[in-house]
């Protein structure tokens, strides 16, 4: 209460090892209400921000398979991972880095496309393999699947038309082989 | 049990029954009365706090003192939200502890109905898990899986959310639900190869050092630790709840480690060349500064909890699992070590920095604690509140057993020591239990002597009674050119008349002279509690001391010197230890 607080000495042990990047993470959790309350207290603890989440129901209903994608330095990862396990609904929680997994993610992208630049975005479409879901008179609506590189680089190419509105669902992912995700 | 109907509330009560519980701590309310109800013609005794914070700190000093879970049940609203600071103090402790709420309906969650709120989302971070119970279908599994969450691996709080109509319903059950923890794994003897380069590692240092925390009392280590230590002939240092994890008695003991640790057992921790934490997690009150930490040291960590290992700084061997089975095997592994040179130094630590404290002037806390050593012959439970008293209890009452010594650790809770010794006494009778509190945190919680009182407990309440927080004041006094801000208690009850209007029985201490009379008397009085007001000096202060972010080697064994009251700088003057001309 009133006993003065520990200030500064653990500053140092974060500071070390400082490189902020994104992180995929998947969890595989009993599915309970409340867990994913205590997964996101986890991360906002430690001064992560998560930037995108999935939960869906597993195989076996009564487990749920979650994604976060978050952004924060490998030290502090590597804690939060461990509290995360430590959580009694969390059967395991890891990091997923690369060619371990097959990661993909939807977009739906909404563009203003007057008749003149039509045929020149659906070809860009076109190209990055999209479904066109939608076409009015002065929008169209497009769906783009894959990694979520892909996604940010159709975002890029494509804002130039004037992009109304995007929606993703968020990266899910599922390891190879008989490594379990 | 036979599979038989009953209400929610009376699977509660089995099930609590069913677990060996002898007492529940708490107060009723409307949603809460079914329980209450259910209590009625039990075996289990009950006890009514004054406060909810009491009851919470009632459980845990009842679970610290008996390695039992201690029960709590209150209503909700704020009687649960109430219990949150105690929720916190016990899971920053790894206390096992089950606190049952009442809730609103489930019908009316989430409306604001009356003294509905979310307890099961407010108390998320102070738990090591939480149930909100919303059909009772789900009741006797999860009070199972509460009680083993609450005791294994590493223990602690768990709280249990029961709507009213959840309470009233009815259920045919015979209690032995099958556990549903799929997520859940307990730690056990540790990975043998681990265990083995750990072993390797003892035998080859030349200046080792055991830093023995709360773990080894939780997991009954101390017998483990005490033979791995006489094997191995090395010092061994302890945190502030590891006391009672090895004797401080024996002559390896260095006594507590830290902020507030003896000097030599600092100095060893500095000059060590291998440092084995067992149920420790390297605070920062004990490590100082993390890159001055035993630099150079090999750093051996046992833990039941993983999240602990490599998370203030990377171990050059971790071992998992429980401190008592990795300890034994560890014990029968290692051959005894030559380290006389290095007892040797730390025996010249040992005699050139003792603790000690200036005996002049008015009545010393440190006196008061070393006469109730004394009297009691070391055997008392001691349980302590938070601040300046806490410290110079854990300096100078030396600690030679398992759970004879509790304390707010983590948390540092004020308000903590008083009911915590209330339910300490009831969990062991037979035992004198002796709280050591501050004029302070007394007054956060001191209507349950009314508690006291009525169940006629002999416990004894020594109030060091300095009319400060002495503790704030002590840092505003070192390090902020004593500029007093928010830390005269002026206002305090006179303790005595206090304790006299609940009937209970009062002592006086003034002068140093009465220490002994008066102390022997309070000790001999067990018709009920007693309260000792120990008027002591104002502004003594707590030394050693390692100002918060130095590192151990800047220990100050006295007042600074330089720095004066009048100074305006903030820093305090460090003295290395050891270095010729220093303090010392």
């Amino acid at each position: 209460m009133s006993a003065p607080g520990a200030e500064g000495a653990n500053a140092s042990a974060s500071a070390s090892g400082a490189s902020v990047k994104k992180h995929t993470i998947s969890l595989y959790v009993h599915n309970k209400p409340g867990v994913l309350n205590r997964t996101a207290l986890v991360f906002g603890r430690r001064g992560f921000n998560i930037d995108s989440i999935v939960a869906s129901p597993a195989h076996d209903p009564s487990f749920t398979h979650m994604n976060i994608v978050a952004t924060g330095d490998q030290r502090t990862l590597e804690q939060i991972l461990k509290q995360l396990n430590k959580l009694v609904d969390v059967v395991h929680a890891v990091e997923h880095t690369g060619a371990g997994a097959i990661e993909r993610e939807l977009a739906m992208i909404k563009l203003r496309c007057p008749a003149d630049t039509r045929t020149e975005v659906m070809e860009v479409a076109h190209t990055f393999k999209c479904r066109i879901l939608d076409l009015t008179e002065n929008t169209i609506t497009v769906q783009v699947t894959g990694t979520s590189e892909k996604l940010d680089a159709f975002h890029k190419l494509v804002n130039k038309y004037g992009v109304l509105e995007m929606v993703r669902t968020g990266k899910v992912l599922i390891a190879r082989g008989e490594e379990i995700t | 049990m036979s599979e038989r109907e009953r209400t929610g509330a009376q699977v509660i009560v089995d099930a609590i029954e069913q677990q060996g519980v002898q007492y529940v701590f708490g107060i009723p309310g409307g949603v809460a009365i079914p329980i209450y109800d259910a209590l009625v013609g039990r075996p289990i005794k009950l006890v009514l706090t004054r406060h909810e914070q009491g009851a919470t700190h009632m459980a845990d000093g009842f679970a610290r003192a008996s390695g039992k879970p201690g029960v709590v049940i209150v209503t909700s609203g704020p009687g649960a939200t109430n219990t949150i600071t105690g929720l916190f103090t016990a899971h920053m402790d790894s206390v096992p502890m089950i606190v049952i709420t009442g809730q609103a309906t489930t019908d009316n969650l989430g409306m604001d109905a009356f003294q509905e709120a979310d307890v099961y989302g407010i108390s998320m971070p102070v738990v090591k898990h939480s149930f909100l119970v919303r059909s009772i279908a789900e009741l006797p599994r999860v009070l199972r899986e509460a009680f083993y969450l609450s005791q294994t691996g590493r223990p602690g709080p768990v709280l249990i959310d029961v709507p009213k109509d959840v309470s009233t319903g009815r259920i045919r059950t015979d209690l032995n639900e099958p556990l549903q923890l799929p997520g859940y794994t307990v730690p056990g003897p540790g990975d043998p190869q681990r265990i083995a380069l750990a072993a390797e590692l003892l035998q080859r240092a030349r200046r080792p050092v055991l830093l023995v925390g709360h773990g080894v009392v939780v997991s009954g280590a101390q017998e483990a630790v005490r033979s791995l230590a006489e094997k191995l002939h090395l010092p061994v240092v302890n945190t502030l709840l590891g006391k009672g994890g090895f004797p401080e008695t024996h002559e390896l003991s260095l006594g507590m480690v830290g902020m507030h640790g003896t000097a030599y057992a600092n100095k060893a921790v500095s000059e060590c060349d291998l440092i084995m934490s067992i149920g420790s997690r390297w605070d920062d009150r004990i490590t100082g500064r993390i890159p001055d930490f035993c630099p150079g040291a090999v750093k051996i960590h046992v833990d039941i909890d993983p999240a602990e290992i490599d998370k203030v700084f990377p171990m050059d061997c971790s071992i998992v699992g429980d401190a008592r089975l990795v300890v034994e095997a560890l014990a029968a592994q290692v051959q005894p070590g030559d380290t006389e040179s290095w007892l040797t130094r730390v025996a010249r630590w040992k005699r050139r920095y003792p603790l000690r404290y200036h005996r002049g002037g008015g009545l010393k806390a440190q006196a008061v604690i070393q006469a109730l050593y004394e009297l009691t012959a070391g055997k008392a439970i001691v349980v302590t509140d938070v601040g300046q008293h806490q410290m110079w209890t854990a300096q100078f009452y030396r600690i030679s057993e398992r759970f004879q010594w509790i304390s707010s650790g983590g948390a540092g809770t004020m308000g903590f020591g008083f009911p915590a010794a209330i339910g300490a006494q009831f969990a062991r009778p037979d035992r004198q239990v002796v709280a050591v509190v501050g004029d302070g945190g007394f007054q956060m919680t001191m209507y349950e002597l009314a508690t006291a009182a009525v169940h006629k407990l002999p416990v004894k309440v020594i109030v060091m009674n300095n009319r400060y927080l002495g503790m704030v004041r002590q840092w505003q006094n070192m390090f902020y050119s004593n500029r007093l801000s928010g830390v005269d208690l002026v206002g305090s009850p006179d303790f005595v008349r206090l304790a006299q209007s609940f009937g209970v029985r009062a002592f006086r201490i003034r002068r140093t002279a009465d220490i002994r009379r008066v102390l022997s008397r309070a000790l001999e009085y067990n018709e009920g509690p007693c309260l000792i007001d120990a008027v002591v000096e104002k502004e003594d202060n707590v030394f050693p001391m390692i100002p918060a972010g130095a590192s151990l080697g800047e220990m100050l064994l006295e007042p600074p010197r330089r720095a004066s009251r009048a100074e305006p700088s903030g820093e305090p003057a460090a003295v290395p230890v050891g270095t010729p001309g220093g303090v010392g």
